[in-house]
């Protein structure tokens, strides 16, 4: 096992900057996610982690080697392939074995690892099967189990959920955590789901547009986003924004936008007014406090838009003048579209972030 | 919507009717009807080698294998005396399976190296290759003539006919690379990148996972590089001194050309002999050159 090291890592394309200066640690033994919409550049810097591709500037240490000009077959690295990559005119038992022969490890030996990582992975009896005669569920499990034999130091995953079913992806993302934490392979994981990450992840790394955003431990991410990109991709719903700014008005701090005026208190205030006075306010969904009854102070005006049930949850959807608010509650609250009703922010749970900046006040 | 009557329902049935009749019948004149002529000369062969006698061209009369003697017995060609047809058979043979093997040799490398390497002017040489197919090689004959001579193949029994598998496998491997790339197009850069991390040289990832995901590709190419070899004429007329060195269509020609007596029963049998390998290569190999414009790999 080995601890991964982008130092400086940049890869262009001709014009395109799919990666920028990344710098990143992975421990050892650590399961990191990297996480972005598509197009964000993480595959590329898997595939360059893993030495199909090279940096156009920056290094990768494994430990502290160097590998930057190492081929592939040489950092003894694992991968997974969003499509599975399985090879088609071999059966399961030979895909698995595949590394291992270019290994030239002796014969017995192949098929007594074979058989564990089968065994492991509960595919023991498909092993004469070709990858066609396979569902996905299958595929992706023979496709681990040949990154998985070879002992990697390193095990790299690019979306190897993003291809199953609702119900197989839950199911798979608890077992990839589970072999992950046995095996203490360090792991590299790409994916568009931040539920995906945030669900099996030690650390994540968000990048935008080939750029890291923010790296770090799941509730740190959600708890402190650094930015408005990590605070509206990181969570389900997202957080609601509203654009507006803060007044001054007889010493006291209001922020004020379009039929909606909260009134904040005097430290919060403060600290926000005194790094900018455009801002954008965010609160998550399962943060706001709905009231239909009765008078409160500090309250805002709202109207109920649509109601999603969800069984456990109910998301309800506000509007406040013209922005539409998302709020996250529990079942049980009667309510019809139209109806007035008034919404508490708790203050400990809002943030602020620079309108024009991006970057988190508070 | 309001009901069909019974009488709009039954119109509307002879409508759909009578459009099938008429896309059969579309279906019979362009497709059908051309294929009798095709259908008829080959007949005529038939009917025409297995019999001493035939009434208007393809009724047999009497049933003789006298025309199909040259598989046992000697005949003449001119002034040539062959002991029978199979030396002939065996530099067909020689030529077609030179020609193929060194065109799938050459253009199954070509072929991932143009489909998957970058280079400079690869793109460009892409479009020359279309552009080298123009030339027919009636016009190369007197160059080509040079060089062999040159090289000292000209007039040198099988030397010479290596020289024209060379030829012709040079004029072929273009368009054969270009075929087989296609086939390399299709197979998705995860499969090799995935054999390059499982430890894999470059080579080997093309001899161990690519190659065995083109067969088909190949195995089309490999058929028509055959068949072009197996049928070639101006090349081995042309180049060929030793009467020993014929190939099946010289024989033919000479056959129909020598001395203004044309054995008609005869000519039929050697050409169905001729078309013996074409045969069996379609029949058997159907589905793969179907796929040849389908293309790619069943994932």
């Amino acid at each position: 096992m080995v601890k991964v090291t982008l130092d400086n890592v940049s890869k262009f394309f001709g014009k395109v900057k799919a990666v920028v200066d990344l710098n990143l640690e992975v421990r050892d033994g650590e399961f990191v996610a990297l996480l972005g919409p598509s197009g964000c550049g993480k595959t590329t810097t898997l595939l360059m982690i893993a030495g199909i591709y090279k940096p156009t500037k920056g290094r990768i240490l494994f430990d502290e080697v160097d590998v930057t000009d190492l081929p592939p077959k040489d950092r003894n690295i694992g991968m997974v392939f969003q499509s599975y990559a399985l090879y088609p005119h071999m059966t399961v038992y030979d895909n698995i074995a595949f590394p291992l022969k270019l290994k030239k490890v002796p014969k017995h030996e192949i098929d007594k690892k074979v058989k564990e990582v089968a065994k492991l992975l509960q595919i023991d009896n498909l092993l004469n099967r070709k990858p066609a005669q396979l569902s996905g569920g299958q595929q992706q499990r023979v496709a681990l189990g040949r990154a998985l034999v070879k002992e990697p130091d390193v095990l790299l995953l690019d979306e190897p959920l993003s291809n199953l079913d609702a119900k197989l992806r839950v199911m798979m993302r608890a077992e990839i955590k589970r072999l992950q934490k046995e095996l203490k392979i360090t792991t590299i994981y790409v994916t568009h789901d931040q539920v995906e990450a945030m669900s099996m992840a030690d650390r994540i790394a968000v990048m935008r547009a080939g750029r890291l955003q923010q790296y770090a431990e799941p509730e740190v991410l959600y708890n402190k986003p650094i930015n408005l990109f990590v605070a509206g991709f990181i969570g389900n719903p997202p957080m609601n924004f509203i654009e507006g700014s803060i007044k001054e008005e007889n010493g006291e701090y209001y922020f004020e936008s379009e039929g909606l005026k909260l009134k904040l208190s005097k430290d919060l205030g403060e600290l926000v007014a005194s790094k900018s006075t455009d801002v954008v306010l965010g609160i998550r969904p399962e943060h706001i406090r709905v009231i239909t009854s009765g008078e409160v102070d500090n309250a805002i005006d709202a109207t109920v838009y649509v109601i999603e049930p969800l069984g456990r949850d109910l998301v309800i959807n506000v509007k406040v003048d013209n922005t539409l608010l998302k709020i996250l509650s529990t079942p049980g609250l009667k309510l019809e579209p139209g109806q007035k009703v008034k919404l508490v922010f708790p203050e400990e749970k809002i943030h602020f972030f620079d309108k024009y900046t991006e970057k988190a006040i508070i | 919507m309001s009901r069909l009557s019974r009488e709009e329902l039954a119109r509307r049935k002879m409508h759909a009717r009578i459009r099938t009749i008429i896309k059969y019948v579309i279906v019979i004149v362009v497709a059908v009807i051309p294929l009798i002529p095709v259908w008829v000369m080959f007949l005529w062969l038939l009917a025409q080698s297995f019999s001493a006698k035939v009434t208007f061209g393809v009724i047999p009369q009497v049933f003789t294998l006298e025309n199909w003697k040259f598989l046992w017995a000697p005949f003449k060609m001119g002034l040539k005396e062959y002991p029978n047809i199979w030396p002939i058979t065996m530099n067909t043979l020689f030529l077609a399976l030179g020609v193929a093997a060194l065109e799938v040799l050459i253009s199954s490398m070509a072929g991932y190296a143009l489909s998957r390497m970058n280079f400079p002017g690869r793109i460009g040489l892409m479009q020359f290759i279309i552009a080298l197919h123009a030339f027919p090689s009636v016009i190369l004959l007197i160059a080509l003539f040079i060089i062999l001579n040159k090289m000292g193949l000209y007039g040198k029994g099988y030397m010479t006919l290596l020289g024209i598998i060379i030829i012709k496998a040079g004029l072929e491997i273009p368009m054969a690379s270009w075929i087989i790339k296609g086939f390399f197009d299709a197979i998705p850069w995860d499969l090799e990148w995935a054999a390059l991390v499982d430890g894999c040289t470059r080579w080997r990832v093309w001899r161990s996972v690519i190659l065995p995901l083109v067969l088909p590709g190949i195995g089309a190419i490999s058929i028509f590089a055959f068949l072009s070899g197996w049928a070639e004429f101006l090349l081995v007329y042309t180049y060929v001194v030793g009467e020993e060195y014929y190939t099946l269509p010289v024989l033919i020609y000479y056959l129909i050309g020598e001395l203004k007596f044309v054995n008609w029963g005869m000519l039929a049998a050697v050409g169905l002999f001729f078309t013996i390998p074409t045969l069996i290569f379609f029949s058997t190999t159907q589905k793969l050159l179907l796929r040849i414009y389908v293309g790619g790999v069943k994932r």
